[in-house]
């Protein structure tokens, strides 16, 4: 039967629930309520509240609290409502979770899920992409899956891994991707970006919705005759650069997308690498298309002008061929 | 709902015999000396010297506080000191070789150089080491405590502080899940009455920090922070508390920090008649009068255990010296655990 993503992501930390005493859950609504977007649905009655923990609206203290159970052994999947309250908890992630190993050798096994992304008319405050201030902090791994598998898969290997993970979930894609899955226990490794549709003429680099959003705009471009390879990132720190600088060596040309705003956001870090490391290979500039440098806007006209989308990405793709 | 309590009697708790009073007063002792040896050391010679890499941040005047409370906790609690609480590390375990080295950014310090003062830990030990975000141990000793309860263990954790980091969202944040989760951790606060220039009137409007523990559902008392037996004391009485399953307690030391904020501070800010109050109230010199009236310790000996604390520092700060600095090679290791089966 086919999954969500939403249910990818509940049926991974169900399964390392059950396979390992551990695990548990903390977040705000997630117990009765099932989260606000039901990532935790049924877990409270299958699991009791000991691993089942409803908290006060405190980000900073269930980030915290997941830092303390994480350096005694624990495994705590905690969950941000939206992503955008992550800066409540921001210096917990940043200061005391990813310095700790480094700092004093202490492991700090915590995933924090987080919602994310725009395009459901969630406004200035539920809507944001936050991954790149946590790209921009070694001792974090940043993980954000676009497919059910890889969200399933993904999960469970940050919830083994024994660093501080932060798990971005897209909200848009929660109930709009279904997959059928693979039976049985498996994980995808954390670091290793994917080749999600291969092509010969050109290559987009990206991560999340905007998976959907190239793969959408590959397809128009195909019937053109212009071949689009899709290099979906999956984690975006430790960034799996191999694979993003084979894909672009083999198709010469490179297109950064991604939904998070442009100045500062992880089409720069991808685009210098690029330029670096392959520029003998380039046929063309690397091309970055991201949201522009406003907050996300409310209303429908102004969102959908906000996001990048498979048009945009035609229009530079065109452009781009032609160079 | 809770009340504050005030502690006016000193000594009634987990120490009550006398025999037993004593053998504690001569732990408490030897650890408030070595840590006000120690320290001094390091604020009032090395730090001088050029020896110490960065900055310094000591517990003078405040030895009883962490002492006393540390004294009172099993090895199997956990202990989240913050950077005015040296003689935790002692009481756990820590040479003051390796805290001189710590201080002095070489690899024989608890952190290997990565980082300095007093932000060391170790979970073998169960410390957590601090950061310098004031009060963001507050949350993660009350997950550590939420662990140990859902482990099924009977410890606790202890979590300090000073007045200055009560002021932040964390603190109020981590105090209030404690109450609602009926987390086993001792909160554990130094009021030294200065957060680094700011006096407590700017910095709160309640009288007392214990006031806060209330507002929380959290039971609070207010102790005699330079007198080790009523610190001691009163956090017997918080852990024995949460043991029992009661949850969160709430201590507030009131005390004086007898130097600056960090050793480039000379706290002219401090009006001097403070200074000449609280030098009578020091803790040390406080506890050998006791000492010495119950008959527990002369004032030859007395003068004995300083020497050997003398001793003791002079050897450690020599080993630290020869403590080598860290290889820069070694800059990139350790931000990520090893990969699983290396």
């Amino acid at each position: 039967m086919p999954v969500t993503y939403v249910e990818a992501i509940r049926e991974g930390i169900w399964e390392e629930m059950e396979r390992d005493d551990s695990v548990f859950v903390i977040g705000e609504d997630i117990g009765v309520y099932g989260g606000a977007f039901k990532v935790t649905l049924g877990m409270l009655d299958h699991f009791g509240e000991r691993r089942v923990i409803d908290t006060p609206i405190s980000e900073s203290a269930i980030v915290g609290a997941a830092i303390g159970a994480g350096l005694m052994g624990l495994r705590p999947v905690a969950e941000m409502q939206f992503a955008d309250f992550i800066s409540c908890g921001f210096d917990q992630i940043v200061n005391f979770a990813a310095k700790c190993r480094y700092r004093w050798g202490a492991a700090v096994p915590i995933v924090v899920r987080a919602p994310s992304g725009g395009g459901i008319r969630g406004g200035p405050f539920h809507s944001q992409n936050p991954e790149a201030w946590f790209v921009h902090t070694p001792g974090l791994k940043v993980i954000e899956p676009a497919t059910a598998y890889d969200a399933k898969g993904l999960i469970k290997a940050a919830i083994r891994d024994d660093d501080p993970v932060v798990f971005f979930e897209h909200k848009a894609l929660y109930r709009r991707i279904k997959e059928d899955l693979p039976a049985g226990d498996y994980t995808v490794p954390i670091g290793k970006a994917k080749v999600f549709r291969e092509g010969r003429h050109m290559s987009i680099i990206t991560y999340g919705a905007m998976v959907w959003t190239a793969l959408e705009a590959a397809e128009e471009l195909e019937k053109e005759g212009l071949s689009v390879e899709i290099i979906d990132l999956r984690t975006l720190l430790p960034i799996d650069e191999e694979t993003v600088l084979a894909s672009v060596r083999k198709t010469t040309k490179v297109i950064v997308l991604h939904e998070d705003t442009l100045t500062g956001g992880i089409g720069g870090e991808l685009s210098a690498r690029i330029v670096e490391k392959a520029f003998e290979s380039l046929d063309g500039p690397v091309i970055r298309i991201a949201a522009p440098d406003t907050p996300v806007p409310y209303s429908p006209p102004l969102e959908d002008a906000f996001l990048p989308n498979a048009a945009k990405v035609i229009e530079k793709a065109r452009w781009l061929a032609a160079y | 709902m809770a009340a504050v309590k005030t502690t006016a009697v000193a000594g009634a708790g987990s120490v009550a015999h006398s025999s037993s009073e004593a053998a504690f007063a001569r732990r408490a002792h030897y650890y408030m000396t070595l840590m006000r040896e120690v320290e001094d050391r390091i604020e009032r010679k090395l730090y001088r010297q050029g020896k110490i890499v960065g900055g310094v941040y000591v517990g003078r005047g405040q030895e009883a506080i962490c002492v006393g409370a540390g004294l009172a906790a099993d090895p199997e609690d956990v202990l989240f000191p913050c950077h005015r609480d040296l003689a935790l590390y002692f009481i756990r375990g820590i040479h003051p070789r390796q805290v001189f080295a710590q201080y002095m950014g070489r690899v024989g310090g608890p952190t290997g150089g990565r980082d300095g003062n007093m932000h060391m830990g170790d979970m073998k030990l169960r410390i957590v080491a601090i950061i310098s975000a004031m009060a963001a141990s507050v949350p993660v000793a009350c997950g550590a405590a939420m662990a140990l309860k859902y482990r099924g263990s009977k410890n606790v954790a202890l979590c300090f502080f000073g007045d200055g980091a009560t002021s932040r969202g964390d603190w109020h944040e981590g105090l209030n899940l404690a109450a609602v989760q009926k987390a086993p951790v001792i909160y554990i606060c130094n009021n030294n009455q200065y957060a680094y220039s700011t006096p407590l009137s700017k910095q709160m409007a309640c009288e007392h920090v214990a006031d806060r523990g209330p507002g929380y559902g959290i039971p609070a008392e207010i102790v005699d922070g330079n007198d080790v037996f009523a610190v001691n004391a009163v956090t017997a009485r918080a852990i024995a508390h949460a043991r029992a399953g009661n949850g969160p307690y709430l201590i507030e030391c009131k005390t004086f920090r007898m130097t600056g904020h960090a050793a480039h501070d000379g706290a002219d800010y401090v009006p001097k008649h403070l200074w000449k109050e609280w030098e009578a109230k020091d803790p040390i010199r406080r506890l050998e009068r006791r000492m010495a009236e119950e008959g527990w310790a002369n004032e030859g000996e007395i003068r004995a255990i300083h020497a050997g604390i003398l001793r003791e520092v002079d050897e450690a700060v020599e080993w630290a010296e020869k403590s080598p600095l860290p290889d820069p090679s070694t800059l990139l290791d350790n931000v990520y655990a090893p990969p699983k089966g290396a």
